[in-house]
């Protein structure tokens, strides 16, 4: 009997798979977001409304996942952008190897900006990276203030918070000022911004700040490719 | 339940593990998991008894020591501060707090034979 020491990160290969991920976006200039929820929190409807208002400015493309069906990635082609449809089975979220995987399957070349819709779930897409340059998680108000402090990990790993359906918040009972104050408490670098994707409201802030995102990026993309060549 | 695709990938990795040092068996497996991470202990057993069979891990003792979640204070210069409530603003001065432990999700060691 002999005992061996590992301390090896048991997400070790997921890790690894989501860098090879990220060099094949970084080399073809592709900025990546990865969209996490809660089934039925409006991933896809705030991805709609967000392409929407985009779509004329910036090359965009989805990769959905979802356990069944192929209905999210209808809904997205029908506004006219490539999308992708991961069909999981069973499994409760996405990892590295499912994108990876459909990386050789859906051609990503000539886009500026791939959503990856995660599958429905509060918890477990939370723990995979896929290599993705932004983690975004789309909270549904009407879920109740205090589940950032009870399930903390999304919120937590999560650079932006869209906190959905606030058309709803005068029906629904929940303080938005204390979901908000919740979500800071996990996340205190969390930038959030309250959406309706029903009324339209917030979706000029959101999609403002996402372009200053992507345009910071196109530059830095611009930058380095100079650098490269010699520029 | 991404405890089963996790519980695959330790086993996984203690099996290679095993082959590499020329054991038959393994005894021990030693996990160390932060409560900082969507990890349920008893989701993590249950996928351990499903999958276990049939690998160098059947007779194994699954051990998980859960770290608990802790952090620092850079403005009060406070370390290890025990956090209950998950809230990563210091309850002194408001700064954002460090995580320092609690985050982790490793195999500490293997007992092979």
């Amino acid at each position: 009997m002999h005992q061996v020491t590992l301390e090896t990160g048991i997400m070790e290969a997921n890790e690894q798979l989501a860098s090879h991920n990220r060099e094949l976006y970084d080399a073809q200039g592709i900025s990546v977001i990865n969209l996490m929820s809660a089934p039925g929190a409006g991933k896809t409807s705030v991805l709609e409304k967000t392409i929407q208002r985009m779509k004329d400015d910036y090359r965009l493309g989805v990769i959905e996942g979802d356990l069944m069906t192929t209905m999210d990635a209808d809904r997205i082609s029908a506004l006219g952008v490539p999308a992708y449809q991961i069909t999981t089975g069973t499994v409760c979220h996405l990892d590295a190897r499912m994108v990876h995987n459909a990386l050789h399957n859906f051609d990503i070349g000539g886009i500026e900006l791939l959503f990856i819709e995660n599958v429905g779930n509060l918890v477990c897409p939370a723990e995979f990276n896929l290599g993705e340059h932004l983690k975004i998680m789309v909270y549904s108000v009407v879920e109740g203030a205090e589940k950032p402090r009870k399930y903390p990990v999304m919120f937590h790993e999560s650079a932006v918070v869209l906190l959905n359906k606030v058309d709803l918040l005068p029906y629904s009972g929940v303080s938005l000022e204390e979901l908000q104050r919740n979500v800071l408490a996990v996340n205190p670098e969390a930038i959030i911004f309250p959406v309706s994707c029903r009324t339209g409201e917030g979706f000029d802030a959101w999609t403002e700040w996402l372009r200053g995102w992507i345009d910071a990026r196109r530059s830095a993309i611009t930058r380095a490719g100079n650098a490269a060549s010699g520029n | 339940m991404h405890e089963m695709a996790i519980m695959q990938g330790i086993l996984e990795i203690a099996e290679g593990e095993a082959e590499k040092h020329g054991a038959g068996r393994i005894n021990v497996i030693k996990l160390r998991i932060g409560e900082f991470r969507g990890v349920v202990r008893d989701a993590l057993e249950f996928a351990f008894e499903a999958l276990r069979q049939g690998t160098k891990a059947e007779q194994a003792a699954l051990e998980i020591e859960t770290v608990p979640l802790r952090a620092s204070c850079p403005n009060c210069s406070e370390r290890n501060i025990p956090l209950n409530d998950f809230s990563l603003l210091c309850r002194d001065c408001g700064s954002i707090l460090t995580i320092v432990a609690g985050r982790e999700m490793e195999i500490e060691y293997l007992d092979l034979e």
